[in-house]
Order: C-alpha cells, then structure tokens, then sequence
C-alpha cells in the first residue's frame, strides 16, 4: 500500500476528486504553479489547468465570498486560505454569510465549499501565521470544523469534506505536513465526520486532543507508559460534529482526562469539551478534569514559541497529577 | 467631468438627438411596475405602523433605477443578487411578491422562499458582502458555458466596505459576466454621499479594476435602462463587467426605524421632488398620447387591486412552527443539533 505524508494525502485526494467530479475546481493564493506554500497543490495546474486551480488576487474576503458564489452557480470549489489566522481578512464572508446561507435562504442555496487551512506552531513562521484560531469558527452555525492528524484521516476527510453538501473548514496541521509517511490507500475512501478516534487504548488517564496536539498526546502516552501509567488517546477529528458518544465513553472508562490543544486557554475548544464531560460523566470522573493549551497571550516570536506552545512536559506533568488524585 | 447619461428629462421631454431602446409597451410595463413598488411601499408603511409588518426600506424615489436595470435582464437565464432596496427588481425577476410580502409578515417558512428556477439570491443586510458572491456566480456560470448575466446592487454606502473593491477586482481579473448596479441615493441612513468618498464620480472607480463604468440619471428610467442593456450585453459577449453608478435619491427614509427630519435638509428634498422618476414618465406619455386621466385612473385602480390580492394572499400563508426553527441550518445536521432539537420540541410540544 502507497505510503504518504498528510502533504502527499492531500494532494492524492484533491487529485482523484477532481478526476472524479468535474465540478471540483481550486481557487486561492499561489495554489497554481507554485503549489501552495506548502506544496500541496503540486501538479495540480498542470494536470487540470488554469481554469480549475485558479491563483486569486491576495484577498481573502473575495476568496471565500467568491467561493460561496461559485457553489451557488453549481461549482464545488476547494478555497485555500494560506493560513488559517489570514481568515481574519474574510471571517466575515465564512461565520455570518457561508455557514448561514443555507438557513438564510431557507434551504433555498446550500453552499458546498470547503476551505483548507494550513494553521499550528513550532514551523518558527512570523506572526500570524501560527494562530489557532478553531474556536472562533465553532459559533458559526451551519459550518463543519474538521481537523486531521493524521495522513489517513487527512485524505478520507478531505474527501468527506468535498462532497458534504454543508460548508466546511478543513484545518491542516502544517507541524505535521511532512512527519512522516503512514498507509494512505489509492482511490476512494471517506473517514466520516462526527466518529472520534481512539488512537491508543489505556485505563489509568484518557488525554483528548485534536490536530497536532493528537500527535503531542500520543508521544506524552509513550512517555507515561515507560512510568507505568497508560493513557487513551481521543483524537476528536472534528470539533462540529462533536463525538459526543466516543468523548464522554472515553473519559468514563479512565475517570481521569487532560484535554490538550494548541490555542489560547481560555474559552478554547477545550472548555467547551469539559463542559460536556461535567454534563455526561460527571459522575464517572475521579479527578477534576485537565487543560494544557497556549497560554492567553498573543502568538509570540518564533524564538519563543516553544515556551508557549503546549509542551511534551507539561503534558506529561498534568496528566501525572491528575492520576495522582 | 464625468458624463452623466440622460434620455428622459425630469419635465418629460426627450433629450434632442436620444433613441431610447426601450419600446412604448415596454416602457409602459416600465411604469406599472414603478407604480406599483410606490403604492406597495405606502400601503406596506401603513401595514408596519399597526404592527403587521417588518422593518422595511421603501423603494420611494428610485423606482426608475430599480425597474430599469431589471428589466434589462432574461429572468429566464440572467440573476438578480439583490442588497435590500431592490423589490421590484426581484419581482420582475419572478419572485412573486405575495410570497415576498408573506416573509415580511413573519411567515418565514419554506414555502415563502425564493422558489426553485427564480434566479434570485437573498437580500443583504451585511452591505457589500453580496458582490464576492456575485461575482463568484457569475464566474461559475461563465465557466459552465452558460449564457448568463449577474446583476449586483449597492448603494454608495455599501461601496466604502472592503468587499466592494475585492469583488470588482477579482470580477475585472476573470473577466466575469457580471453588472456592478450601484443606486447613488445620496444617504447611507444619515450620511450623506460627501462624507462617504472623495471621488467625484462613483463610476470613475471601475478604471481602478479595469473595466468600463458609466453614470447615468438614476431618475431616468430609458436612460438607465439604456446603460443597464449596454452593460448586460458587454457581459454576455464576453467582454466582462461593467461599473453602472445610478445617481438618484431616497425621497422616502432608510427604513422604518429611521427619522430623516434628524438630518435632513427639507429644501434639498424638495428639490430632489422635482426630479420624480415617475411623473416624469407620465408627463411623456401623455405628451405622446398614450397616456390620460382615464388610463391613470385605470391603472391605479388595478395596481391598488394587486396590492390588496397580495395582501390577501401573504396573510393565507401558513405561519411559522416550532418545526421549522432547526430547518435548514445543515444538510446533513450534527448529532449534537438533532439533540437540540429534539429537546426543544418536546419543552415547547410538552407546555
């Protein structure tokens, strides 16, 4: 079986997409003959032309509006923001038009779009570039929030993601573009959206993350077990639909969960996980569940993002002292 | 100077040399189609102040621009991408204004939406945020090969947002068929157009995107028509967008909650009075004989007519249910949302 990077895993999907549906076209900053700034539309205009992967002038707001348009006309367009803090510039046209459209028009104009979003630190990028900003989207009714760790997932979710007649924000952890390579089959397969994935199986701690931080969790699993504690690992794939089933499942069996992401604490995606933990298994839990997340400040400079970013120790520790209680 | 088009001077003669396009019948369809979004506004007003209407923005004074610009398109295979103000440009695009009228009567239900095959988008309250999208419309039908024609609407307002520059540009770069339809009605609620820009001319902004743009008397209904032709054909050629800027003025209010007397100058809306895009079509008509006090009464009897089967018609429509407040938020829902859903049936189903 083909081995691939999630690079490698997007481009094979956006390619067999776009052979498979001629409606399928790409559109935003440098995704032609450049192939992104990560590489990820690599041959893409060559093999479909510069009718269907189209370099957009650098406006994010007319990316995404056009997009919406483009989906109305009977188009399936594929937007790429290059980064996904740049959605700053068009958040306007994504919260309050593309995932409301389907609802303001009364069922009249659903909208199948997906917008890819490289996001994450530790690539040392100048500011913005690295926010997590996932939880901003999560208010944005009538948008789907998918976010792969993996190759695998990287490719039967973009699948999935394309042919969703709702819109979706596809967030690609770029710390993990080029890892390493893991079995990514040919042709067609979709990883459906709502179904966390247990990655790793344990009894004492069960550490729920989604996107690179999935990664962290499973070296800080690795790290725990040589001390003797096993840890589950929940990766939550898409923050809207929320695994509620899985989520709640995981953390009753190990009555102990540190929930571990990327973004600002406060009000991050992880709140809104332990707030439905106190709703559904709040009588499982043994210890007060955990957050490891950036601390409420901005981005800072790439020389210092390794002090802000959650770290394989702070993981480590939070989930040691919630199993010691 | 910027050449402002004129065919039909507000005294109802013809500017000496023009040829409008648009034919007697089908300037008299023209006239019906203004004089009905006049009388439709006052009686919807009078619905609003007794609490059986929405908010709304009347048409009053710029009924020429309106009708004239739709009806330069084939609803049949052209669209209409509306910001509020526009009505009976809808309407004549095939959205059938008793549905329309249902909507703003709270009977916001699937059955009052824009049907199937009306190439109608929603109207815009986010100013502006209807140009990407009508332009990337316009694009998508141009690459399916389709014979089609976009016509967007602003107001000068609406031309300050960054949308407004990102839409045009990136329509000026994929040559898209699209017609940027701007009202210059001088007022974005309180302020007035001087304070909204320096450019002296709207229209001059389409060099900046490298597309043609034209100002024309917004008042004039066979001139506007005229430009809005030129501008759909340039479209369906091939040839690109066009930059339309409709000089006009809002003789009424922004919308029912606002209070002109706050800000505005009563000489200069007695001046703009004068300027009547609808007098100004019947002192023609009639100077030419097709037009008398027994065709007026005729017709304002039969638009009165319409209204009230309108009226009669939105207030069958069924109301709104509990049902329908999870409608169409998704496709393909979240469980999380069906939960949701199913709570909130069962509380309001259960009381």
């Amino acid at each position: 079986m083909p081995q691939r990077n999630i690079v490698e895993a997007i481009n094979n999907a956006l390619v067999e997409e776009m052979e498979r549906d001629p409606r399928v076209m790409l559109l935003g900053l440098d995704v032609g003959k450049l192939g992104g700034v990560f590489r990820t539309t690599t041959g893409l205009i060559e093999r479909f032309g510069d009718r269907r992967v189209v370099d957009t002038p650098l406006a994010e707001a007319s990316i995404l509006g056009a997009s919406l348009g483009l989906a109305l006309s009977g188009m399936v367009p594929v937007a790429e923001i290059q980064f996904l803090g740049f959605t700053a510039q068009g958040f306007h046209q994504i919260g309050p038009q593309l995932a409301k459209y389907r609802h303001r028009s009364r069922g009249r104009f659903p909208c199948q779009v997906t917008i890819r979003a490289p996001f994450g630190g530790g690539i040392r990028s100048p500011e913005f570039h690295s926010d997590a900003v996932e939880a901003q989207f999560v208010q944005s009714p009538g948008l789907k929030i998918v976010m792969p760790s993996n190759a695998y997932d990287a490719k039967g979710m973009l699948l999935e993601a394309i042919r969703d007649p709702d819109p979706v924000l596809f967030c690609e952890p770029d710390r993990l573009y080029r890892l390493g390579r893991m079995e990514v089959p040919d042709g067609d397969y979709r990883v459906p959206f709502g179904k966390a994935s247990v990655v790793r199986e344990g009894d004492d701690i069960t550490l729920v993350a989604w996107s690179a931080a999935s990664e962290l969790c499973q070296r800080a699993a690795d790290t725990l077990a040589a001390d003797g504690i096993e840890a589950c690992v929940v990766d939550l794939r898409t923050l809207v639909p929320l695994d509620v089933e899985t989520l709640v499942k995981a953390v009753a069996k190990t009555g102990r969960a540190v929930v571990v992401h990327e973004a600002p604490l406060s009000a991050g995606f992880g709140a809104e996980v332990v707030a439905t933990l106190m709703e559904e298994a709040f009588y499982d839990l043994d210890a007060p569940v955990a957050r490891v997340a950036s601390y409420d400040i901005p981005f800072p400079a790439a020389s210092m993002e390794h002090w802000y970013l959650p770290s394989l120790e702070r993981v480590v520790a939070a989930a040691r002292r919630t199993v010691s209680l | 100077m910027v050449e402002r088009r004129s065919i039909l001077k507000p005294d109802g003669t013809i500017v000496p040399g023009s040829k409008p396009r648009m034919d007697e019948e089908f300037l008299l369809e023209a006239l019906r189609l203004m004089m009905l979004s006049r009388a439709y506004d006052e009686r919807v007003i009078g619905l609003q102040r007794q609490g059986r209407f929405g908010v709304y923005s009347p048409g009053l004074g710029q009924e020429a621009s309106i009708v004239g610009s739709a009806m330069s398109l084939d609803p049949s295979r052209d669209w209409i991408v509306p910001q509020y103000r526009e009505l009976m440009a809808v309407v004549r695009q095939g959205y059938p204004l008793e549905l329309i009228t249902a909507t703003y009567m709270g009977k916001t239900t699937p059955d009052t939406r824009i049907p199937e095959g009306v190439n109608v988008l929603p109207t815009q309250v986010a100013l502006a945020a209807q140009l990407p999208q009508a332009t990337g419309l316009a694009w998508g039908l141009k690459l399916q090969g389709k014979d089609a024609v976009v016509m967007a609407y602003i107001g000068e307002g609406g031309s300050s947002e960054g949308d407004f520059h990102e839409a045009l540009n990136l329509a000026g770069v994929q040559r898209a068929p699209i017609v940027f339809f701007m009202q210059n009605n001088q007022w974005a609620i309180s302020t007035p157009r001087r304070m909204q820009s320096a450019v002296p001319s709207f229209s001059l902004r389409a060099a900046g995107y490298g597309f043609p743009g034209v100002e024309v008397d917004g008042n004039d209904v066979l001139a506007v028509y005229d430009v809005a032709v030129e501008a759909v054909e340039r479209a369906r050629a091939g040839e690109g967008p066009s930059l339309v800027e409709a000089v006009t003025y809002r003789m009424g209010f922004h919308n029912t909650t606002d209070n002109p007397s706050r800000y505005l100058d009563p000489a200069e809306f007695e001046e703009a009075k004068q300027r009547d895009p609808i007098q100004r079509v019947i002192k023609y008509l009639t100077a030419i004989g097709l037009w008398d006090d027994e065709r007026q009464k005729t017709a304002d009897q039969e638009v009165a007519a319409e209204i009230e089967r309108v009226v009669e018609a939105a207030q069958a429509q069924r109301g709104v249910r509990p049902e329908m407040l999870f409608d169409n938020v998704y496709e393909r829902p979240p469980a999380r949302v069906e939960r949701q859903r199913a709570e909130f049936l069962k509380s309001v189903n259960g009381h």
